[in-house]
């Protein structure tokens, strides 16, 4: 019986994240934003969405992403319905949603889940930056909450991957209470002698960089993700100067003493997987 | 109280620079104030005052974000735009205030953390998210004042509060109407209308429950009678901080982390179901 659904749960992300990967735009070629060359689509594909010729790291949705780390069959989404809000009665924000729900077939930007890499089981969050920027919603943060919240009492790590432009402007004074809100479950979930561990992708900036963004145990980077408070476009206008080649960038951010470690996304699953085993019994015998 | 101003020109009041600002607070409030600098780090940031003082007569932590008046003292505290370095200064005057059991009470004025090349270096971002990790775990009263704009994630670091009072025409966004207009309309004069919609006014933030009690400011605003908004301030942070000492340090930090826990959690619009 466990093995057939096993199967199912399987078959049901492989079929989600190839949904996901098909928004790359372009038929049988892709181009590549960062070197401009072209490739085989099916190469990218393969290559986990990584140009080939220069590595760069193609935005990726999140349920392709969760089928490239998680061990096949353990997938089990947390708090699938949970609905995307309008709390504010913003002007045309409700349209806004549905048109970012129909083009990336998500109820918000976030996608929380339990399963295993390696073996060994966890949670895992992931923001999908195709749906309005991955931008922090309260629908967002409450699902992060209630992520953390979950591995807090079943006593499992924590996975989070960041990738927002910041906060959800129509959400407004909603939208900064949940960098408030994450820290705290957060803080919660850490007096447990618990491991959370950050996955910074590109871009992750904002409100999401503030909170918990900021706060794993270990903070890993995609190679040549931005990550920052404030936004590029905004410190260029602050000074009035160009930014330094590489400003902000994961490899910037692992220099500065921030990153622990920049991991090309071929390797994420093994080094999270690596990280898992080395707290899987914990310093608190 | 006033009579109705629209958001816009309660805007404008809140960042009226005769406006009462920390140095008048700490002057009016406070006796015995001693000025704790630097974040025993890499630096000290003017953009953020803090200290131990005496709040009639009990010694309490004081923290919160300056800005000047003149061009002179704007430059010596970043009109009030702080640096990481600022934050970490507030985190360990908080941990402080823990370990002495000292109630916090913080002033929040700024037009957001500062947006800038070295702040980036040195960690905007850790620094404002380890301000809200840790202090949403202190176990002694924290109170926090928005007195004139709260903007962004640079006035939430100073937020995290068992009470989040706010001055009748203060307010307190995910960031400045200016920055709003230009995000969403990509046209930074729609500022105006920005206000309108962005819910920012105190009214507006203790209806959504992001605010705890409103404190009246004279006609005309704060800066008309800053003697007698002094004294209103005064009298509310007084009757809350009174209220607070009477719970045990465990029940201040539960009470603190469901006040923002349950913030966006309510059941989605029903009218939609
Ligand atoms: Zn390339």
């Amino acid at each position: 019986m466990n093995s057939i659904f096993a199967k199912r749960r399987a078959r049901l992300l492989a079929m989600k994240a190839i949904r996901d990967n098909q928004t790359i735009p372009g038929e049988k070629t892709v181009t590549c934003p960062h070197c401009q060359q072209v490739s085989d689509r099916k190469i990218v594909a393969q290559g986990l969405s990584v140009c080939p010729k220069c590595g760069y790291h193609f935005p990726i949705g999140a349920y392709y992403r969760l089928s490239t780390i998680l061990d096949p069959g353990t997938f089990r989404e947390l708090n699938e319905k949970y609905p995307a809000g309008d709390p504010l009665h913003f002007p045309d924000y409700r349209k806004k949603l549905e048109s970012a729900q129909r083009k990336t077939c998500l109820t918000e930007a976030a996608v929380t889940a339990t399963g295993t890499i390696g073996g060994v089981k966890c949670v895992v969050g992931v923001l999908d930056s195709r749906f309005l920027m991955g931008s922090m919603s309260a629908a967002v943060g409450e699902k992060i909450t209630l992520a953390i919240e979950f591995a807090a009492k079943n006593k499992l790590p924590l996975i989070l991957f960041a990738a927002s432009g910041g906060a959800r402007m129509q959400e407004g004074i909603l939208s900064l209470m949940q960098m408030a809100k994450t820290s705290a479950a957060l803080a919660r979930f850490s007096e447990k002698g618990l491991l959370y561990i950050s996955v910074l992708t590109d871009p992750t900036t904002g409100g999401v960089t503030a909170s918990f963004a900021s706060l794993g145990d270990i903070i890993l980077a995609e190679p040549g993700a931005l990550i920052g408070f404030a936004g590029p476009r905004v410190i260029q206008q602050t000074i009035g100067q160009t930014l330094p080649e590489g400003f902000q960038r994961a490899e910037f951010q692992m220099a500065h003493g921030f990153v622990d470690a920049v991991v090309p996304r071929v390797r994420m699953r093994e080094t999270l997987s690596q990280l898992l085993r080395l707290h899987e019994k914990g310093g608190r015998q | 109280m006033s009579a109705q101003l629209t958001a816009a020109e309660r805007v404008a009041i809140a960042r009226n620079p005769q406006r009462p600002n920390i140095m008048d607070y700490i002057g009016a409030l406070f006796t015995d104030f001693f000025e704790c600098k630097g974040d025993r780090l890499c630096g000290e940031d003017g953009a953020i005052v803090g200290g131990v003082a005496l709040y009639h007569g009990r010694p309490v932590t004081v923290i919160g974000t300056r800005k000047g008046r003149t061009a002179e003292e704007n430059l010596k505290c970043n009109f009030g735009m702080p640096s990481p370095e600022g934050y970490r200064k507030a985190l360990r005057l908080m941990r402080q205030a823990e370990k002495f059991r000292r109630p916090i009470i913080t002033f929040i004025d700024t037009s957001g953390a500062y947006p800038g090349l070295e702040a980036e270096e040195r960690g905007q971002g850790e620094a404002i998210a380890r301000n809200l990790f840790e202090m949403s775990r202190l176990t002694v009263p924290v109170i926090a004042i928005v007195t004139g704009e709260g903007n962004s994630g640079g006035a939430l670091a100073l937020g995290v509060a068992n009470r989040v009072l706010m001055l009748e025409n203060a307010v307190y966004a995910i960031l400045s109407p200016e920055g709003f207009a230009s995000i969403l309309w990509k046209d930074a004069s729609r500022s105006a209308e920005a206000c309108e919609m962005m819910q920012l006014t105190a009214p507006d933030l203790l209806r959504l429950g992001v605010i705890d009690d409103i404190i009246p400011e004279p006609e005309g605003g704060a800066h008309t009678a800053p003697v007698v908004a002094l004294r209103q301030v005064d009298r509310c942070l007084h009757r809350h901080l009174a209220e607070l000492s009477k719970e045990s340090g465990a029940s201040l930090a539960a009470g603190r982390y469901q006040k923002f826990r349950q913030m966006g959690a309510a059941a989605p619009d029903k009218e939609e179901q």
